[in-house]
């Protein structure tokens, strides 16, 4: 409005013609952004719209032309199928405790590790902190390898006798790494809580302080509670990142189906080399039956962030991501 | 006095390494011995034995395999490098225009920010990779691409007679669009972040000086995000690495399990890492010195 107002005193002297040229640019603004971004909020959803429909779609839909979202034939048994041949229960309830395990872990390592860095002034800071974000760039394809020897040989460094431990296919080497800050994207957590903490004022810190609080005490009573939304930014990172993760699964669980994404991978590549029986299209097939799967593979996060979207998005702002 | 005061923050501050330790700790284990084995197995033959595993050094014969005997190597890391470099712009300017949009006041926008969040929930490892296998599902969303209208778009666009090169770079931006919107996810929010950062009384005082919305978003909003480009394009780089899309990360890990073995695999990987650190090396050396820092 304000801007308007000056444009107009300056150039066109008539009041209300600028005002109506403002609001006409105003609205025809509003026409173009909602276009834009109703377009490209399609083009997000598409594919998860496709799977969707798909999954709940009879095979014969997909021969005929005039289906196009709305399946004709709604069937479960994509469902059934999946569901079964994935043991969804066990290997949903697997998943989990895996997930829960290193977000809770990542988290408690990183925040004290954010802390030490945001509060703390010690000789060898700064070199330590460019190690954090040496760990961010290196990528880790680098050291997949040695990790893996590390894990299925596992001596803790030649403390113990040859040939070692085989931690492959434990919850062992997950916890090990995100206990150590050493997890999927362990040095983002880092930065996120170290500038968290930073932007804390000091006087909390003083103040408690005076009071006699144990340094300990400061953290666990003073700086948590007020570094909620970063904790809670962090944990859902690290929750939604280790539930999509393949690369460490992979890594270190190596072989069964125990673990959801495990269980998914190899329920698509059994239907790819053998057809499903019964029916007649049986590599279409296979497509509706992946959906399916991916479905039921994507729920727990879809639901998850339906109910915490507004933290998604909004703490990371106010957590102030940057610095 | 003095003396003491500053005795009892440095006993303060000692505390700080207690904090770091598990950072430490785990940077020796997971991450230094890590790297120095993985040098020293991309100069040597690797094989896994009962007791452990062996290591017999053969120089440089794994690069050379790689880079003269290998077919695949070299045209997959260029390929991959250039793809890189195409999506970086792309994707960092369509996620500060999302950004700038989404920073105005409009009914429906926290649906439409949850919209664009929603690729780093749907972008799975596994769920990429089945993707990537099944042809009836890309058909699909083939057909979505259709609706942007590709052939019709090339056609006009070689009628405007533009140079070659540019049309090159058009076409193969557009063919990437949903990747790019994919890749935005975090972008846009490091860039909403840094929007909402930008002082609002550097607005106001502007505002009294009769500024035009043009100029208030080249001479203020911009200057003052600059800092989120560079954070933005190291971020997209290192988001590329773990990408199940990119077939460099693919072909190592192939290398690893079954083609070219364990020694081949991670000398692989260092070529990958060093072709990256250059890339990585060259933008922040361009952007930092651009980049204007507030405080």
């Amino acid at each position: 409005m304000a801007v308007a107002y000056k444009y107009k005193t300056r150039q066109a002297r008539n009041l209300k013609h600028a005002k109506r040229l403002h609001k006409l640019g105003k609205v025809g603004w509003s026409f173009v952004r909602t276009v834009i971004l109703a377009g490209l909020c399609f083009m997000i959803l598409y594919p998860l719209i496709v799977k969707f429909t798909s999954s709940i779609m009879h095979v014969d839909d997909m021969f005929d032309s005039s289906v196009r979202f709305m399946p004709k034939n709604f069937t479960m048994e994509q469902y059934r199928i999946a569901w079964e041949w994935m043991n969804y229960p066990r290997t949903f309830l697997n998943s989990l405790g895996l997930t829960l395990t290193v977000s809770i872990l990542q988290l408690a390592s990183s925040t004290l590790v954010g802390y030490g860095f945001g509060r703390y002034n010690f000789r060898g800071k700064n070199l330590c902190f460019a190690l954090v974000l040496l760990t961010l760039v290196v990528p880790p394809e680098m050291i997949m390898i040695p990790l893996f020897l590390n894990f299925r040989f596992f001596n803790l460094f030649g403390l113990i006798k040859e040939p070692g431990i085989n931690l492959l296919g434990s919850y062992w080497p997950f916890i090990l790494t995100s206990m150590t800050a050493m997890g999927l994207k362990n040095g983002l957590f880092i930065y996120i809580m170290t500038n968290f903490f930073k932007g804390m004022p000091d006087s909390l810190e003083e103040a408690a302080m005076i009071d006699g609080a144990s340094s300990f005490r400061t953290f666990f009573q003073i700086m948590l509670p007020g570094a909620k939304p970063a904790l809670t930014i962090v944990f859902l990172f690290s929750f939604v990142w280790q539930w999509n993760d393949l690369f460490y699964t992979n890594l270190f669980i190596r072989t069964g189906d125990g673990f959801l994404s495990l269980a998914l991978q190899n329920f698509a590549n059994y239907f790819v080399s053998n057809s499903p029986v019964s029916s007649n299209y049986p590599w279409q097939y296979t497509s509706l039956l992946n959906n399916a799967g991916m479905m039921l593979f994507m729920a727990p996060l879809l639901i998850l962030f339906l109910i915490m979207q507004r933290h998604f998005v909004e703490s990371i702002e106010r957590t102030g991501l940057v610095g | 006095m003095k003396k003491f005061k500053l005795g009892l923050m440095e006993k303060r501050n000692l505390k700080g390494y207690l904090y770091i330790s598990p950072f430490l700790i785990g940077f020796l284990c997971f991450f230094l011995i890590p790297i120095v084995q993985a040098v020293v197995f991309s100069f040597s033959e690797l094989k896994i034995v009962p007791t452990g595993y062996t290591t017999t050094f053969v120089g440089l014969d794994n690069y050379h395999r790689i880079l003269f005997v290998d077919p695949d190597f070299v045209p997959i890391l260029t390929n991959t490098i250039i793809n890189t470099i195409v999506d970086i712009p792309a994707i960092l300017i369509f996620s500060f225009f999302i950004a700038v949009v989404l920073n105005q006041r409009f009914i429906g926008r926290s649906f439409v920010r949850m919209v664009f969040f929603m690729p780093v929930i749907l972008s799975a490892g596994v769920v990429i990779k089945m993707e990537m296998n099944d042809i009836m599902n890309q058909a699909m969303v083939q057909e979505a691409s259709f609706m942007m209208g590709g052939e019709y778009f090339l056609n006009l666009l070689l009628q405007l007679r533009l140079p070659a090169g540019f049309i090159q770079y058009i076409v193969a931006v557009v063919n990437r669009i949903p990747l790019v919107i994919e890749a935005s996810a975090i972008p846009i929010l490091i860039f909403l972040a840094g929007l909402q950062s930008v002082p609002t009384d550097l607005y106001e005082a502007a505002d009294v000086e009769g500024i035009t919305g043009w100029e208030r978003f080249w001479m203020i909003t911009f200057p003052l995000v600059s800092p989120m480009i560079l954070v933005n394009a190291v971020y997209i780089i290192i988001d590329s690495f773990t990408s199940y899309r990119n077939e460099m990360v693919v072909f190592i890990a192939d290398n690893a399990w079954s083609r070219g073995g364990y020694g081949v695999s991670v000398a692989m990987s260092m070529l990958y890492f060093l072709a990256i650190a250059l890339i990585l090396g060259i933008i922040v050396g361009v952007f930092s010195k651009r980049v204007v820092y507030i405080k």
